[in-house]
């Protein structure tokens, strides 16, 4: 077979391309909520990283492309692995079968997965493309006036005074509803545990992992999950709670003082 | 404390798959054993049933099974859900009756994946795994035309990992217990053994592409990295030879995906 | 009579193999896909003999009843293979090894194909080294060798615990080779019936499909069997419960000798015998001998005491006690005499007495729980799975049990029988280890035979048959031989019996333990062989067969082997009688040196007795082939 043979049709092949499809997908998702993690400082940080991102325009659908090929890569050899599977499994199962060592987390993959999928596509729908919660989508809202120059890694990105996408409040709006909340909470906490097989697994399909080194790498894939779990739940929650509050004149601390219940105002 | 041992005796009910031949259905069927002392192996109790089936007029359990001392990897029961039985590194035949509670009813079924298939009862065809080894599990030296053994140094450590892999006695129980019925345990234990030493580097590359491909040919699964397997090997071979598997694999991919080739690769004279 | 000729080739000795395979026939190469080979039997000499031949262009199909080739008892041979590499600068060579060959076979066996063994065991070391077979290494980098029983120097080489399994997983490669590319043709869970003979040569066998129930015909211009041995003719023995005899005793009666057929080694250190349920013994290596002592208490009020308990005085170390120079290596035959004698004295240990410790606490004192553990851990592992006690802490308790069969089928120097066109390799002919085989020398034998010889001097015989000469499978001859299978699967089927044939076969095996066991008399023999042969009638009168011939019938299968068996026995006991001296694995009470050594008669019996069919129930011929020592000087084994 030839190198896409041998890639896309062989099962290691196939493995290989989810593993590197799931490194890809893992450095984003890392690197999404390490961008995400601004909306806890100042709304030009996040506002102006926005823009940044919005800005890139060819580049940014090469990078948007990419990562759906990702996606897409990553759940065909998914699915086409797991029917073979399944096929080879036979026709007769056990009449009784006992796990021996397989992890919790490994034995839920699929549905896992598929619980993200249906994440990724409302969460695409909610702040990237407006379609579901469209009244707090960013282009709904009044435009954000830029506080002070912003940087990133020393590049001049956006000027004091410039207007751009209130991100920072579709954000704090979005997350202000329960069910949308919820939801989120939900689906990172299981692709927390999708990880958790994930991101092991990676490190034996790419060949990496040995006896010497599978605690160590077990315990870098436990710290990255719970790293990622505790960044992702501090969003949301923190919105939801109350505990941390839109940043004083945004749109969004208007609008929530307007509806916020008189036991949240207290506070 | 050696008489105390072998004096307890136990009664047992077996749950026995029952087919009569390939591609017909089958079912269990229940047998009692009594007084049985607790140094018997598991096998041995099937002996023992079946010469009371025999006596009875029926038609005893056909299991497969050779030396009885875990090294020819014919025995290939799936005891009470756990291929092998309920011990850690040890086949069928070593399981013993001690293992079990007075009165316990312990199913009994064959090793099941579609590339092996039911013979009869407990008895499957894993012909598989010599398609898999005739496909590459070799190095390609013909007898007489060796060079001293000594002539190449072989790092202990080379030689003792190459050992560990080649400790495989080709059972299937990986198979077995994958979910995925995956043999990539077996396939990486061949793959690693002869890559492991020097003599098997010439082919490294073509050998473990021609085993995985014709594993996934067969029909077994792919690896989804649950070990499975390598907690049902009666050897305890290690998946870390999955990852040595997966890595010689890709590398091999590439490597022969763009390394040069001689367009005249016909022999001389 | 059958005519022996053994065709041992004239000259020196060291000089005799390398003469012979430059004046024997060869066929050209050209020719050589001409020929078809049958082999029977793919352990280490039927795959080693079956790929080796493929390489060399002849057609070659192997037959195997196992499910894969790679299941032949040969896996199951523990601690290594012997060859005279001198690698450890011990003062080792080739004849040393030849001779310590003949020696530990007590003067009965040709001291030419002897020879010609050691000759090739150091190619067999480069040849599975080349194969990728993972042998011990010294930090180095370069084999390491141990030492095993009957020599002194270290020339065993090995694989952990697991020597027989890596080289046959070698040999099993070279097959797989040869199977991948189309040279061998490979029939699994096809058992060998019947052997047909087409003017008085052997041209193809009968098969018998284990799954399926059908019954083939296959013509060749050559059958090798490879066979094994058949130590279960004792029911309980360290072999594999699916070895039998049936493929060489059915050759037997076909014409082809049966050389030595009384020859049986028993091994010291097996672990005992624990209920009448019990269906194998299990071997413990010979190599734990290299560090284990063996003892008995002194005193009989001992026996049933803890170990631990029993003081250092009142122990009997009787291996060093009485063989000083070997100590607890001493050959296997002496070692299980050793052990027999001082429990027949009632000092054995265990519920049954039938067994002495095998005492390792001097090692674990003197190298650390962790070196031990290091040369023997998967041993002791074995032991704790099947006795349930840890031998790190207390005494192994050992016991002698039947472990390989030096007799066989009669073959010359070529490896052929008195059958023309019927080779016979490994533990299936009778040639190389006399009267007792030295610890790794089977796979040593195996494999040369398999390796080295066969492919040599078969073509000595096929270059007189003429290419596409062989007869085709439908000759009257393969129809009588499928019809005479065919006829002996319904009597099995038919008969109206009660007892299922695990039954007989113990039975036969209690017979054989007891009379022809580590120490037969003629008064014991005289009985058997007044036993066997109403237990052979009972049998074919009570045996029940359940199921039916046209599918897997695990029943069926032993039914004919052990048939078979009860038929060998016989002839066993009448070797054994016939023999009047002891020598290695033959030990007669009668003829022993008052120390209880064998005491062999070189004047009547320096020869090989090769048996001859003469129908069942008819006493069958003794043809003699005498051993002509031409280089060593027949002596009194002394291993003091």
């Amino acid at each position: 077979m030839s190198l896409f043979g041998n890639l896309f049709r062989s099962s290691v092949g196939r493995k290989f391309l989810m593993a590197v499809t799931g490194l890809v997908l893992v450095g984003f998702v890392t690197g999404h909520l390490v961008g995400n993690l601004q909306i806890f400082s100042h709304p030009d940080k996040i506002n102006g990283y926005a823009h940044f991102l919005q800005s890139l325009g060819p580049a940014l659908w090469a990078v948007r492309l990419a990562l759906l090929a990702a996606v897409g890569i990553h759940i065909w050899a998914a699915v086409t692995l797991t029917l073979e599977s399944k096929q080879a499994r036979g026709p007769e199962p056990y009449g009784v079968k006992k796990w021996i060592r397989a992890s919790v987390a490994s034995r839920y993959m699929r549905l896992t997965g598929f619980v993200v999928l249906a994440f990724i596509a409302y969460h695409l729908a909610h702040f990237t493309v407006g379609v579901a919660g469209a009244e707090t989508f960013k282009t709904q809202l009044a435009e954000y006036q830029m506080k002070e120059d912003f940087h990133l890694l020393g590049f001049p990105i956006v000027a004091k005074g410039q207007t751009v996408h209130d991100v920072y409040s579709m954000v704090f709006l979005g997350f202000a509803n329960p069910i949308v909340s919820g939801f989120y909470l939900l689906a990172v906490a299981l692709l927390t545990v999708h990880l958790l097989h994930g991101f092991d697994s990676l490190f034996q399909t790419l060949g990496w992992r040995s006896a010497k080194w599978s605690s160590a790498l077990r315990t870098v894939t436990v710290l990255y999950c719970l790293a990622y779990l505790a960044g992702n739940l501090a969003i949301p929650g923190a919105i939801l709670t109350g505990l941390v509050k839109p940043a004083g004149g945004t749109t969004a601390a208007q609008r929530l003082a307007a509806v916020a219940p008189a036991s949240l105002a207290q506070r | 404390m050696v008489a105390e041992a072998s004096n307890k005796t136990i009664s047992v009910t077996l749950r026995v798959w029952r087919q009569a031949g390939p591609n017909q259905p089958g079912r269990f069927v229940d047998y009692t054993a009594k007084d049985l002392n607790t140094n018997m192996s598991f096998l041995e109790l099937l002996d023992v049933i079946n010469d009371d089936i025999t006596r009875g007029g029926g038609e005893p359990i056909a299991f497969a099974h050779d030396c009885r001392e875990g090294i020819c990897g014919t025995c290939s029961l799936v005891i009470d859900g756990k291929p092998h039985g309920p011990h850690r590194g040890v086949a069928s035949c070593q399981t013993y009756v001690r293992s079990f509670e007075d009165g316990a009813v312990i199913t009994v079924e064959p090793f099941r994946a579609r590339p092996f298939p039911v013979v009869k009862d407990l008895v499957t065809d894993r012909a598989a795994f010599d398609k898999i080894q005739q496909s590459g599990g070799y190095i390609s030296v013909r007898t007489g035309a060796a060079p001293d053994a000594n002539a190449i140094a072989v790092p202990k450590e080379d030689a003792e990992l190459a050992m560990d892999a080649a400790a495989c006695i080709g059972c299937g129980a990986c198979v077995a217990a994958c979910k995925n019925a995956s043999a990539m345990l077996f396939v990486a234990a061949k793959v690693s053994h002869l890559g492991l030493v020097p003599q098997g580097q010439p082919e490294r590359d073509k050998r473990v592409l021609a085993m995985v491909n014709t594993a996934d040919a067969l029909g077994f699964g792919s690896c989804t990295n649950q070990y499975e397997c390598s907690a049902a090997c009666p050897k305890l071979i290690s998946h870390d030879f999955i990852a040595r598997l997966n890595r010689d694999y890709i590398g091999a991919t590439f490597r022969t995906a763009f390394t040069p080739a001689s367009a005249n690769t016909g022999g001389g004279a | 009579m059958a005519k022996l000729d053994s065709k041992i080739p004239s000259g020196p000795l060291a000089d005799k193999w390398r003469k012979h395979k430059t004046e024997i026939k060869l066929v050209n190469p050209a020719n050589k896909r001409k020929y078809e080979i049958i082999v029977v039997g793919a352990g280490l000499a039927g795959a080693s003999a079956a790929a080796t031949l493929a390489e060399l262009g002849y057609k070659v199909k192997s037959f195997v009843f196992h499910d894969s080739p790679r299941r032949a008892h040969s896996i199951a041979a523990q601690g290594g293979i012997n060859a005279a590499k001198n690698y450890q600068n011990d003062g080792d060579s080739v004849y040393r090894l030849f001779y310590d060959t003949i020696k530990g076979g007590d003067y009965r066996a040709r001291e030419a194909n002897v020879h010609r063994l050691a000759e090739v065991s150091v190619n067999i070391i480069d040849q599975c080294v080349a194969q990728g077979v993972p042998f011990a290494r010294e930090y180095g980098g370069l084999l390491a060798n141990r030492s095993f029983g009957g020599a002194q120097v270290s020339r065993t080489f090995y694989a952990r615990g697991q020597t027989g399994q890596q080289l046959l997983l070698g040999a099993y490669s070279a097959l797989s080779r040869m199977v991948g590319q189309g040279a061998v043709e490979l029939f699994t869970n096809e058992e060998m019936t019947d052997l047909v003979v087409v003017n008085g040569q052997a041209k193809g066998i009968i098969t018998r499909n284990l799954v399926t129930g059908e019954l083939r015909r296959w013509a060749a211009d050559a059958v090798i069997l490879a066979t094994g041995g058949y130590g279960n003719v004792f029911n309980l023995s360290t072999y594999a419960r699916g070895s039998n005899v049936t493929a060489i005793w059915r050759a037997y009666k076909r014409g082809a000798c049966f050389g030595n057929p009384c020859y049986t080694q028993i091994h010291p250190t097996c672990i005992p015998v624990t209920g009448d349920y019990q269906s194998k013994l299990t071997l413990m290596s010979e190599s734990l001998r290299n560090d284990g002592r063996i003892w008995v208490p002194k005193r009989k009020e001992d026996c049933r005491k803890d170990p631990a308990s029993i003081a250092e005085e009142d122990r009997d170390y009787y291996l060093e006690r009485m063989y000083p120079s070997f100590g607890n290596l001493a050959p296997r035959d002496i070692a299980s005499r050793a052990a027999k004698r001082v429990c027949d004295e009632g000092r054995g240990i265990g519920e049954t007495g039938l067994g002495v410790y095998l005492d390792f606490s001097d090692a674990i004192n003197r190298l650390g729980e962790p070196a031990v553990r290091e040369r023997y851990g998967n041993l002791f592992d074995i032991y704790h799975e099947i006795t349930n006690e840890n031998a790190y802490k207390t005494p192994m308790r050992i016991y002698p049990a039947v472990h390989y069969t030096m007799g066989g089928l009669w073959v010359d120097y070529n490896l052929m029988s008195n059958v023309p066109g019927l080779f016979v390799l490994g533990e299936a002919n009778f040639s190389d280890h006399g009267a007792n085989r030295l610890g790794a020398s089977a796979l040593m034998q195996g494999l040369a035979d398999g390796y080295f010889v066969v492919p040599y001097t078969i073509g000595d015989y096929l270059a007189g048959q003429k290419p596409g000469s062989r007869p085709s499978p439908d000759a009257p001859e393969f129809k009588e031989a499928e019809a005479n299978v065919r006829a002996m699967t319904q009597r099995l089927l038919s008969a109206k019996g009660t007892q299922p044939v695990s039954h007989f076969h113990k039975r036969l095996g209690q017979i054989m333990w007891n009379y022809c066991g580590m120490a037969r008399t003629k008064e014991g023999l005289q009985k058997a062989l007044q036993e066997l042969p109403k237990l052979r009638e009972e049998f074919w009168a009570s045996v029940k067969v359940p199921g039916s011939a046209d599918t897997l019938n695990q029943a069926l299968e032993n039914a004919g082997r052990v048939a078979d068996f009860i038929e060998l026995g016989e002839l066993m006991c009448l070797d054994a009688l016939t023999r009047e001296e002891s020598c290695g694995g033959h030990f007669r009470e009668e003829y022993q040196y008052p120390d209880g050594e064998c005491k062999r008669d070189d004047e009547k019996f320096g020869h090989v007795a090769a048996w001859e069919f003469q129908g069942v129930g008819q006493p069958p011929l003794r043809n003699v082939e005498p051993l002509n020592y031409e280089f060593v000087k027949m002596s009194v084994r002394n291993y003091k």
